[in-house]
């Protein structure tokens, strides 16, 4: 019986399947833009990719632009600086700040303050603004706050020319560090009171929580050397369901040994899996939740008091999908800290922050944690520096089969046999939404994405439909 | 900026993402506490950032964010002209193609080969299923329809939108080559 649905703001739809009885069988999230970075790139001098690529995604550049610049590292076969390495990661958690507080305060708050059955009129942050006004400005300053540190160390806030193969392009003053520094308690403060507010209306969202796709899967991230939370560097680390290591320190470069892409007909976006279970049984997520997943400590110390706290949600791993939005608030506070710790060791100043060489490699790989999960760049060149091929493996594609899955599960929670209500509806959008709607990586569809949904039986006749206004 | 009287009607802004990465969205977003600023003046009636689906019959000022690279991105832009008053093509991406743009020399089949059956595994084939048509070549929106503002920048500054928006507001003719540049 099949196929209701139609668009999600142009950009992405989804299609969810019924059988003789009326209960939703499949579930199926179409990602309708492509873009094809991983050819317009070929012919092009290596030393462009880092700001090309960047161009991947307006909501998270920083980590295209970071994970471009290890791959041109690796292609140049250096070891940047330390202080190189340490501005970008810098940078890097300034981003993670900014994108979780789009994640959160922008797009997610309205269902979170409002109920996910509230009026879809004023169902976003200009409601939000109406009903809690503090909570608007928390979000507008928290993210301006991380915009600000990029602007200043990149000199501009979205598609900073920057991060350069061998390190980056110049080196931090005493005043900058300054003026991030002073940015950074008021940053924190922000990220905790959003963290105490959250705790407390989280007990409202039981149902949500249970069926927001709630299943066990394998979770995947990068980890530092002894297993605390790491955005920039490091090895990954896939635990399963129960939170048991099966791959540890594993070089990142060798990413094709762990995991696989599929391509289904019904989606520009691919779908990764994890090899050695197989097609679609090794379906893994990325992303905040992830990552506090499978690390052992985060590494600064609120963060890991409020990390102690969110691993105590479940046993082994905490499986909803829900509880992303959990993550991502503690990550926000994680990457306050850390960003202090860096801007206050003195080396932060040091000059030297660029390896120079010619490509001494015709292949590079370079994966960071971008705010969504794990990032793959991997380029080829010619012995000119030009690109001859490029593989990219976007954060939000990992978590493509369990955004399928999860969606299945709220569908067949919250959507009766022939009708859909419109809070059912924003609950199945939601889904979506708590991986972090930012599909633009990989497609579009930003943030409170209006759908339309049409049950239609087996002659092709619409049983129900309903859409927003 | 001057702020028009409380009386002055309340003008109706809409923002649209074609084929573009989204950071022109996010530099209107940088626009940071002046979004609330703007909030009593405006009405922000179509927009990825809000939950309402169909595009109003009648907007006074729409940004185009991307350029035009699907049949259906030809469709829903110029239901958007027929619908708007004054037509602003956001970014780079719109007013020139820009990166999009950069998939034209290869053509359509070379870069869903790479994507789809060099780059994947397993069940390698071009995806199809309820998905737009690619253009053979991806164009900017003023050649699909009449543009009235270019405002350039990759992206747009924050500062630049909300001059344009700010002049528009205030019922003046904008000039973005003030403010902002190709490339910016």
């Amino acid at each position: 019986m099949i196929d209701p649905v139609t668009r999600i703001e142009g950009h992405a739809k989804i299609t969810l399947k019924l059988n003789d009885s009326g209960n939703v069988v499949d579930a199926m999230f179409h990602v309708t833009q492509f873009r094809g970075f991983e050819k317009l790139c070929e012919g092009r001098p290596m030393t462009e990719m880092p700001s090309l690529m960047a161009r991947t995604c307006g909501i998270c550049p920083v980590s295209h632009l970071t994970a471009s610049a290890k791959a041109c590292d690796a292609l140049l076969a250096v070891k940047i600086p330390q202080t190189a390495a340490d501005l970008r990661r810098l940078m890097n958690l300034a981003q993670t700040v900014q994108s979780h507080a789009l994640s959160f305060f922008h797009l997610s708050s309205p269902d979170l303050l409002m109920g996910f059955d509230a009026d879809p009129v004023q169902r976003n942050l200009f409601g939000v603004f109406k009903q809690e006004p503090q909570l608007a400005r928390d979000g507008i300053r928290l993210r301006q706050i991380g915009q600000t540190i990029i602007q200043i160390l990149g000199g501009k806030k979205i598609h900073p020319a920057w991060a350069v193969p061998g390190g980056v392009n110049r080196p931090l003053s005493a005043e900058d560090r300054d003026k991030m520094l002073a940015m950074l308690p008021e940053a924190l403060e922000i990220g905790q009171r959003t963290l105490q507010w959250y705790k407390r209306i989280a007990a409202h969202f039981t149902a949500e929580a249970r069926t927001f796709a709630n299943f066990p899967t394998l979770f995947m991230g990068l980890v530092t050397e002894t297993g605390g939370l790491e955005h920039y560097d490091g090895n990954l680390r896939v635990v399963d369901s129960k939170g048991e290591i099966l791959v540890d320190q594993f070089p990142p470069e060798r990413y094709l040994e762990l995991i696989s892409e599929a391509v289904e007909p019904f989606s520009f976006m691919k779908f990764p899996y994890y090899k050695s279970l197989g097609y679609p049984q090794g379906i893994y997520r990325v992303g905040p939740l992830a990552r506090l997943n499978l690390i052992d400590h985060c590494g600064t110390p609120i963060a890991d008091q409020e990390w102690a706290e969110f691993r105590e949600i479940q046993r082994g791993t905490v499986l909803s999908s829900f509880h992303y939005h959990h993550a991502r608030l503690i990550e926000i506070i994680f990457g306050i800290e850390m960003m202090e710790r860096i801007l206050r060791d003195p080396n932060i100043l040091d000059t030297k922050v660029r390896a120079r060489a010619r490509p001494n490699r015709n292949e590079g790989v370079g994966v960071a944690e971008a705010p969504r999960g794990t990032l793959i760049h991997h380029y080829r060149i010619d012995d000119n520096g030009l690109m001859v091929w490029a593989n990219l493996i976007i954060a939000t594609g990992h978590n493509n089969l369990a955004m399928n899955r999860g969606i299945l599960q709220a569908a067949q929670h919250f959507v009766e046999a022939d009708r859909i209500s419109e809070g059912a509806l924003n609950r199945v959008e939601a889904v979506i939404r708590c991986y972090d709607p930012c599909l633009s990586c990989a497609t579009h569809a930003l943030g409170q994405m209006p759908l339309k949904i049409e049950l239609v039986n087996p002659t092709g006749e619409v049983v129900h439909a309903i859409q927003r206004n | 900026m001057t702020a028009p009287a409380k009386s002055a009607a309340i003008v109706k802004i809409a923002t649209v993402w074609l084929d573009g990465c989204s950071g022109c969205h996010m530099s209107f977003l940088d626009m940071d506490q002046r979004l609330l600023d703007l909030a009593p003046l405006i009405d922000l009636v179509y927009s990825p950032l809000v939950d309402i689906k169909n595009f109003p019959d009648s907007v006074d000022v729409t940004l185009v964010e991307g350029s035009v690279s699907t049949n259906e991105e030809i469709e829903k832009i110029r239901k958007i002209r027929k619908h708007t008053k004054i037509l602003i093509a956001l970014g780079d991406c719109a007013v020139t193609g820009n990166v999009p743009a950069m998939r034209n020399p290869f053509g359509v089949a070379a870069v869903f080969d790479r994507a789809y059956r060099e780059n994947a595994q397993l069940q390698q084939q071009n995806p199809a299923t309820k998905l737009p048509i690619l253009l053979d070549r991806v164009r900017p929106v003023h050649e699909v329809v009449k543009v009235d503002v270019f405002l350039p920048g990759c992206p747009p500054p924050a500062d630049a939108i909300h001059y344009v928006v700010a002049e528009l507001l205030a019922g003046r003719t904008p000039n973005p080559g003030s403010v902002t540049r190709f490339g910016l």
